[in-house]
């Protein structure tokens, strides 16, 4: 009956090993499917278990598993708790990728609830961490409200309150459907305003995302055929910032990082093994790698050779590049160009890596890809905890179902209960759930009577 | 003599208590003011209307009067948001003032095991904390085991218009003057309420050529399951929409201070209903609005009074003389009764356990305005509640309890008992979370079962109901079985209706989800041989089936917690660390499961989360 949860149970970024917790019946399949070593539905309870955790093809973590079966658990449900290596990014990314798999966050003290729900602890103990729990609860909920951002919570609001005027007029219409000197509220009505909701939320969750990203590192790669320059770009990007480069060499990692600063600003370089070995050899790297590549990553730097002309795998590539933040880049411009760089239909840099000519720009670029300035004036509205970002999501989905039920042209009572869930979902992020609100709105909202 | 059941008061509540105690076999005295008018409607005139009418519906589910004495004598009957969705459907009838309470008082006389008593009582007798019966304004004693009080506004009821105020109850009854002090002594903590009603005017004195006629549905319906109508479309009688003037605003500005509710009384403490403010109310709160709608609404078919719907107001007479000769087509009106204002106690409703006893004396059980409600159906829903419940409490049986998720009788209860009243409660749609459950369509699938169970539905209802359910099963199978292949006619049918064409055949069942497309339609190409409240059934289950799914979803959660019970014995004064404010609402309230909690306003999770720990180590209860 009871959903699975899972929560971070550390303290972030403070030791060196980080505990996420998953609890709940569908625990152990859930984290068996972002889970590459032996098959955990198969181990034994109370075991712990060595591999990798996995999103697709990507390696996110190396970690210890420990797998424990109800009813001998915290939780007296099945419980699986991972040991990754620490460090924010890496685990926030395991966190919401248990969310993406059907994990629902906790809420402050839920573990410890099922615990004594279901009878594992006893009263002593349960007072001494429901006093923990009662503490953070009030923390967690100030942290919604005013920690992440006043301003976030500021524009949640405002929308909530659009969308409970919105309800209001609904519920008035159902409750009221003589009173014809009120507005009645039309599927046309409600589709601009949702227009209007979805940009903001989107604008939330993108400043959000990039403000995640920021904070832990944007995954970048740089694409292009062979002897294009893709090396020398990355080491002109590295020279001239004096950036730190860390190759985390593994060997059982497909997939090697470096990361370099520009301002402040982590770019997790994907594959950078890749680029540096093949570059003078004959090219490994295929189009079917190259797009993996580019799934994967948050930015995307496109080089092209402005001596050569423009192959089809040029174009699929730039074609693939356009659904995500991208540069493109021509390189040797000091050669002849042969490029039509016309037929590109879209802005690039030009520059010579020979020459250390250009680079400058590509890094401004990025600065503006990333609103870089607004983050560092703070004058960006983004929330940064993986539960505020996974309801917003949320949020969104049932927007996408209010949006839905106006195409199927559903009555407007339907159509009205995923718009109510709407602002419930965005009421969690903000902490406001009283209850009776709607009503209150409706009374002071409308003129009614007998 | 001893009674088992003691109605006090013969309003709706009163009604559908004494009804259904005894027709339990219960022998029950219903005791009134005046026989002549019980089950009077004092104010508007008319039965349902949002959420109103699909209560009607539950209580016919249930067993109980109010739908098929409605049914007997309506003037015209209307179902709204019929462009909606099936969830906000709703009938209203206009009612007839004097045939609906004959109709009433008709039926109760059938009852052989209840006694009709016209008397005032001014006290009640109890014994450690049990009640034993009550007393009448002569000192005389009525002894009973269980005793229900439903007695309305006339609880210290005070009349006011203009500047004057006197105790006196609607049409003039007398009001019970001790009752409520009464009460107050033996612990309850009285509240004082204020409602209203506009003038009735004379019929033969309107211009109804400056009126917009209002007529009912096109479709003949009936509240009761049980009934099939016997009206005529053509005679129904039609109401009439005017609006306000800007004179009549002006008049309301210029005397606001006479009204008694802006300073023409200045002992005033009963809050009024947010949802039927006077007319002053609206002119003053929504002043930009340049006017407001009301209805002509007939009373009854044997007399001339019209009711203004929309304008109550509790001025003095001369001003509602000129603010009535401002309406459109009432400037020559004949004003037959003025508006008024009424003030009256009520207990405040966190004192009731769900089942509608007192917490505070055992057999005493409230129901209809006296718990703070307002609305014929909200009273009768309670008093049929009441009724079963004493009955049940007489047979030893666990009181009968509707979920959130079951009725809008649920919801109503839950939220008095939980909640309280700020002003006197009206059933909205808004108020219930799961309003796609509780449809009027299908309130005899949900409640009808209970009422079998505790005796109010007959065996020959109960085998009509189990037939519907059988029916809807194969009706279900039938569209699953059934494929629309692509061909001519189909598609072209398809195309016409705006749907999409077929390329590969489709069930029925997948093609009903459509939302262009209705049952009628199959209709010309299957022969659905099924009665029609089942395909209708059938229908809205199978097109809306996404979110009627994610509605009991959402239900599950809720009934989840309150599954997870909080002992009657719990001591909210042991538990460590619980919040003053929980503690103090807990205690008021003392809801009977963790879910219930959840819904006292002030009560966090984490006292919840607290009071679980407690109840989980002084109990050692499962879950559940």
């Amino acid at each position: 009956m009871e959903d699975t949860i899972a929560a971070i149970s550390t303290s972030l970024g403070v030791g060196a090993i980080s505990i996420i917790r998953v609890s709940g019946k569908e625990s152990i399949p859930i984290v068996n499917k972002i889970f590459k070593g032996k098959d955990l539905n198969q181990v034994p309870s109370h075991t712990i278990q060595y591999g990798h955790i996995v999103d697709g093809l990507e390696v996110i973590d190396e970690v210890l598993i420990s797998v424990m079966k109800a009813p001998k658990t915290f939780t007296v449900e099945d419980v699986v708790e991972i040991n990754a290596h620490g460090g924010i990014a890496t685990t926030h990314r395991i966190l919401e990728l248990l969310l993406k798999n059907g994990c629902r966050p906790a809420s402050p003290g839920e573990f410890t609830k099922r615990a004594f729900l279901n009878g594992r602890i006893d009263l002593i103990e349960a007072e001494s961490v429901m006093d923990l729990i009662s503490a953070k609860t009030e923390t967690t909920r100030k942290m919604a409200l005013s920690g992440v951002d006043g301003k976030v919570s500021a524009l949640i609001h405002s929308l909530r309150n659009k969308i409970i005027s919105l309800l209001a007029n609904i519920e008035v219409n159902i409750d009221y459907p003589e009173y014809e000197d009120i507005a009645e509220m039309t599927v046309e009505e409600l589709k601009k305003s949702m227009t209007s909701i979805e940009v903001e939320l989107k604008e939330i969750l993108k400043n959000s995302k990039e403000g995640k990203m920021i904070k832990e590192g944007i995954k970048t790669s740089i694409i292009g055929r062979p002897n294009v320059g893709k090396s020398s770009i990355l080491n002109r990007l590295l020279n001239e910032e004096k950036a730190i480069v860390t190759d985390i060499e593994g060997t059982t990692r497909d997939v090697v990082e470096g990361n370099i600063i520009i301002d402040g600003v982590m770019l997790h370089i994907l594959d950078t093994a890749g680029i540096r070995q093949t570059e003078n050899v004959v090219e490994q790297i295929g189009v079917k790698k190259s797009l993996e590549l580019l799934e994967e990553s948050e930015l995307v730097l496109v080089v092209l050779n402005y001596n050569e002309a423009l192959t089809e795998q040029d174009t699929q590539i730039l074609e693939q590049a356009k659904n995500k933040n991208h540069i493109v880049i021509v390189n040797k411009k000091d050669l002849e160009r042969n490029l039509d760089i016309e037929a590109l239909e879209q802005q690039y840099i030009e520059v010579s890596a020979l020459n250390d000519d250009g680079i400058d720009k590509i890094k401004n670029r990025i600065r503006e890809l990333f609103h870089l300035e607004q983050f560092e004036n703070r004058d960006m509205t983004y929330l940064t905890n993986a539960r505020s970002i996974a309801l917003v999501e949320k949020a969104l989905d049932s927007l996408e179902e209010v949006k839905k039920g106006i195409e199927q042209n559903l009555p407007i009572d339907m159509i009205e209960i995923d718009l109510k869930n709407v602002w419930n979902i965005l009421g969690e992020i903000t902490g406001e759930t009283y209850q009776d609100e709607l009503i209150d709105q409706l009374f002071s909202q409308f003129c009614l009577g007998k | 003599m001893e009674y088992e059941v003691i109605v006090v008061g013969g309003g709706h509540a009163g009604c559908e208590a004494s009804l259904a105690a005894s027709r339990k076999g219960h022998k029950t005295i219903l005791i009134t003011g005046n026989i002549k008018n019980i089950a009077d409607m004092p104010c508007n005139p008319s039965i349902g209307g949002s959420a109103k009418g699909i209560v009607v519906r539950e209580i016919d589910a249930l067993g109980g009067e109010m739908g098929k004495n409605a049914d007997k004598g309506q003037l015209q009957m209307k179902m709204l948001n019929h462009k909606k969705g099936p969830a906000v459907q709703a009938l209203r009838a206009q009612a007839d003032k004097i045939t609906y309470p004959k109709e009433m008082l008709k039926t109760l006389n059938k009852e052989n095991n209840l006694t009709i008593l016209e008397a005032l009582v001014e006290d009640l007798i109890e014994e450690n904390h049990k009640i034993k019966g009550v007393i009448l304004e002569n000192g005389e004693q009525i002894f009973g085991k269980t005793v229900i009080l439903t007695t309305g506004t006339y609880l210290k009821a005070d009349i006011m218009v203009g500047d004057t105020r006197h105790r006196e109850g609607p049409h003039g009854e007398r009001p019970s003057q001790h009752l409520s002090d009464n009460l107050k002594k033996l612990g309850f903590q009285i509240i004082r309420l204020k409602t209203g009603t506009p003038q009735r005017i004379d019929k033969k004195t309107i211009d109804f050529s400056k009126t917009k006629e209002e007529y009912g549905s096109d479709q003949k319906y009936t509240f009761s399951f049980d009934n099939e109508p016997n009206y005529s479309l053509e005679e129904q009688i039609p109401c009439h929409l005017i609006y306000t003037t800007p004179e009549t605003h002006q008049i309301i500005r210029d005397n606001l201070n006479k009204s008694s509710m802006y300073g023409g009384l200045n002992d005033i403490t009963g809050v009024g209903p947010r949802y039927c403010p006077s007319i002053e109310d609206k002119i003053v709160r929504f002043s930009d609005k340049e006017r407001h709608q009301l209805f002509l609404e007939p009373e009854s078919l044997y007399y001339d009074d019209i009711y203004i719907q929309g304008f109550s107001t509790s001025m003095p007479h001369d001003i509602q003389e000129k603010m009535v000769h401002s309406l459109p087509g009432l400037e020559n009106a004949k004003i037959l009764k003025y508006a008024y204002a009424i003030e009256y106690d009520a207990i405040y409703p966190t004192q009731l356990k769900l089942s509608l006893e007192t917490k505070l004396i055992e057999n005493l059980f409230t129901a209809g305005q006296i718990n703070g409600t307002s609305g014929y159906e909200e009273a009768a829903c309670q008093g049929l509640i009441a009724g079963i419940n004493a009955s049940l409490k007489l047979e030893g049986k666990e009181p009968l309890i509707l979920r959130r998720n079951e009725a809008y009788i649920g919801v109503l209860i839950d939220d008095l008992v939980t909640k309280g009243v700020i002003d006197p409660y009206r059933l909205l749609t808004s108020r219930a979370e799961y309003r796609l459950l509780l449809r009027h369509d299908n309130a005899d699938l949900r409640l009808r079962e209970y009422g079998y169970q505790v005796g109010l539905i007959n065996e020959q209802q109960n085998q009509k109901l189990q037939h519907k359910k059988e029916e809807m099963k194969k009706a279900i199978e039938y569209l699953k079985n059934h494929k629309m292949v692509p061909a001519e006619d189909t598609n072209c049918f398809l195309e016409e209706i705006g749907s999409s064409i077929l390329k590969d055949g489709i069930t029925l069942y997948d093609l009903l989800k459509r939302p262009e497309i209705k049952i009628e339609h199959l209709e010309n190409f299957y022969e659905l041989s099924f009665d029609k409240d089942v395909l209708e059934q059938v229908e809205i289950e199978i097109k809306y089936e996404g979110y009627i799914k994610k509605a009991l979803h959402e239900a599950e959660k809720m009934i989840d917690l309150d599954n997870k019970k909080i002992p009657d014995d719990i001591d909210y004064g042991r538990i460590h660390n619980l919040a003053s404010e929980a503690k103090q609402k807990l205690n008021e309230i003392r809801p009977t499961s963790i879910g219930q909690a959840l819904r006292i306003s002030g009560v966090n999770p984490a006292d919840i989360s607290l009071l679980m720990v407690y109840i989980k180590k002084e109990y050692h209860y499962d879950r559940g």
